[in-house]
């Protein structure tokens, strides 16, 4: 029978059938500071080993300081949940990447660095952005700490499967318009809930022409139209991005891997639960103007008015993100001031994403009213971009450089903003708080957010065109 | 785990959809290395007016009197949305919630209520609807549960709900999963065999 990605990547790791469920067999799982302490302290509790150190990757990113190395900079809290995870991974032979370390980052941008992610493994993370990994075909997840004790303990997870959606993106995209344009688009269409229960397949021929890190930006999200995963069919992109990478399959293992690699795709007669189609040149910029990814539109465009909406829970929503965000129908989102950018994340922190920004970072000085930093995703993506001279395009604009780490993307650190500040961010979440209590959030590219550090306002990307 | 077999209590409506687990639990009270003590951070952004939380936003349901010892959330589509952070049910769990109704519910965080001993319970827009006008009339109207029938009685109401049968087995018995996964171990053991190195 003709199949997805999905059902493909499922059917290889059914480790057995138990009721309606499957136990599904887990490749590799990724664990940070904040979402593990409780599993590891049950694991203890019940005298029960970690099966496969070797399979587990660990980092610290949520908690840390962006301006210092020190475990304690961000406070006594931080400290002990940075080393209860020290010290876990050493009671459990697990590695490693703490902070200081080259290969330390956001767990979502240093284990694809790693090598770590490989085209049909199954990937778990307590963490909702894992779907980013499904940018090399594999099937990746977030989950909660108790499912993460179970991965510890049993390498598997019970599951029941997903529908399948297809999310087809054609054509040639603007100039100024980017992956995370793209996803906006999508979630726009979708909204915020409409991908519960599927796992989503990104297609078309603007999917394949991205890079490595765009896809990983576009899966990324997924989980911020409701779904399960995100996934992209694995080819030469992906192949020539994971060879040779430190823990990249080699010699006759890589033969072998990329025999079983080609059979990565849907069939073409598989069947899809939904599906949902996007023109790339209809994509414009976008900005979230609410307070879920789905409230979002084009940076030309009106905010909408509630009455628009004719659902009353939409048209309740929106009215409540307008007053949330001190924002009126009808206005343009080109008229709004803005008192900080972040550019970082695990949506946007890799090297192109810098590239981007820096660009439209050298074209000027940060506006005097705002605060703009740029937070690398990890050590790799720092050096490279200071090998390259980015930072000092970013420092002479009068942007922050800072270590890296999640940072602002949900300030569990001391990069937090404080209520009223309007924020430019290439983050993923623009929910209320995310940022600081009484914050305002609103997501969009590396480059828009880099132009509307400059202009201290929104600002279409695409006049500076010839600039891109 | 606590097993949950039936259920009674008073409810406190939530009307709002797509609460997010920011919003459930933030980000500043995520440095714990405990399940424990998160319920006076539960909303916390709307349930104090200020940071330190001192002064009670009398607006907000929670802290309003008619509805204090509720073990039962009544609230709308989507809760639960956003990150996996499992700190969401234990606060709930801490502040005395058990029972969490709504027309639907974010994938992960169902997964983690349940893994917690906390029943969320899908019932449909109009349901809720009626089950809202109910706690609106009488805030002290008490709602029953009853798991192994899949049914929620509120006065003259009786309505059912669906449940996939492990789920359900796992909350009437309170059994440990992973105790449960270990009996497979075998064949965890031949799928592993079985597997090419590379991977
Ligand atoms: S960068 Fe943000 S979304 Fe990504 S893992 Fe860190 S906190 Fe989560």
């Amino acid at each position: 029978m003709a199949q997805t990605l999905y059902d493909k990547i499922w059917d290889a790791h059914v480790v057995s059938q138990v009721g309606e469920d499957t136990l599904l067999y887990i490749d590799r799982h990724l664990i940070h500071e904040v979402t593990t302490p409780q599993a590891f302290a049950g694991l203890n509790e019940k005298k029960r080993k970690v099966r496969c150190p070797e399979k587990t990757v660990a980092t610290m990113d949520h908690s840390i300081s962006t301006r210092s190395l020190a475990l304690d900079a961000c406070g006594p809290d931080n400290q002990l949940q940075l080393q209860t995870l020290r010290q876990n991974c050493i009671d459990h032979g697990i590695t490693l990447y703490p902070v200081g370390h080259q290969k330390q980052g956001i767990i979502h941008v240093m284990a694809p660095e790693l090598g770590a992610i490989l085209p049909g493994h199954t990937v778990v993370c307590g963490d909702s952005h894992t779907a980013t990994h499904g940018a090399f075909g594999a099937l990746a997840f977030g989950i909660g700490t108790s499912q993460v004790e179970h991965v510890f303990a049993t390498q598997t997870l019970r599951q029941s499967k997903a529908k399948n959606l297809k999310v087809e993106v054609n054509g040639k995209l603007p100039i100024g318009v980017t992956a995370k344009d793209i996803i906006l688009a999508i979630i726009g269409e979708l909204t915020h809930a409409g991908a519960t229960g599927y796992v989503i397949e990104y297609c078309g021929d603007t999917i394949e022409s991205l890079s490595m890190e765009e896809r990983m930006t576009i899966c990324n999200m997924s989980i911020e139209a409701g779904a399960k995963a995100g996934l992209v069919a694995p080819d030469q992109t992906t192949f020539d991005y994971i060879k040779g990478r430190e823990q990249a399959p080699t010699g006759d293992d890589w033969d072998a891997a990329m025999a079983y690699w080609a059979s990565l795709h849907s069939d073409e007669a598989a069947h899809f639960d939904h599906v949902v189609r996007l023109q790339a040149k209809d994509i414009k910029p976008q900005v979230t103007w609410g307070t879920n990814p789905g409230q979002v539109i084009g940076v030309d465009d009106a905010i909408p008015s509630p009455d628009d909406f004719a659902d009353p829970i939409i048209k309740e929503s929106a009215s409540k993100a307008l007053r949330y965000m001190n924002l009126d129908a009808g206005q343009k989102l080109s008229d709004i001031a803005v008192s900080h950018v972040f550019i970082g994340s695990c949506t946007n922190s890799r090297i192109e994403d810098l590239r981007a920004a820096a660009q439209v970072a050298a074209r000027g000085q940060v506006a005097e009213h705002v605060t703009a930093i740029i937070v690398p995703g990890s050590a790799a993506v720092k050096q490279q971009a200071e090998q390259e001279g980015l930072d000092q395009v970013f420092v002479q604009a009068g942007f922050e450089w800072r270590l890296p780490g999640c940072s602002m993307c949900l300030g569990m650190n001391d990069d937090v903003l404080q209520e009223g500040d309007r924020c430019a961010s290439t983050s993923n979440r623009n929910f209320e708080g995310r940022q600081g209590r009484g914050a305002r959030t609103h997501l969009v590219s590396p480059a828009m957010a880099a132009a509307a550090a400059i202009n201290g306002k929104f600002t279409d990307v695409r006049l500076y065109e010839e600039t891109l | 785990m606590t097993p949950i077999t039936v259920h009674t209590g008073t409810m406190v409506p939530l009307d709002i959809a797509n609460i997010d687990t920011d919003q459930i639990i933030p980000k500043q009270f995520l440095t714990g290395v405990t399940r424990q003590g998160y319920g006076k951070h539960l909303f916390h952004d709307w349930r104090y007016l200020d940071q330190h939380e001192q002064v009670l936003n009398p607006e907000f349901n929670l802290n309003n009197p008619l509805y204090s010892g509720a073990s039962v959330l009544l609230t709308r589509e989507n809760f639960g949305c956003g990150s996996s952070r499992e700190h969401a049910p234990w606060a709930l769990i801490d502040f005395g919630i058990t029972v969490i109704i709504a027309p639907s519910f974010a994938d992960i965080f169902y997964g983690n209520a349940i893994n917690n001993s906390m029943l969320p319970i899908c019932l449909s827009s109009a349901e809720c609807d009626l089950l809202f006008a109910q706690v609106r009339a009488n805030a002290q109207q008490t709602l029953t549960v009853d798991l192994a029938a899949q049914q929620v009685i509120c006065g003259e109401l009786i309505m059912s709900f669906e449940i996939a049968d492990h789920h359900k087995q796992n909350l009437l018995k309170g059994l440990d999963a992973i105790g449960q996964t270990l009996e497979y171990r075998n064949d965890i053991a031949a799928f592993e065999q079985a597997q090419p190195s590379w991977i």
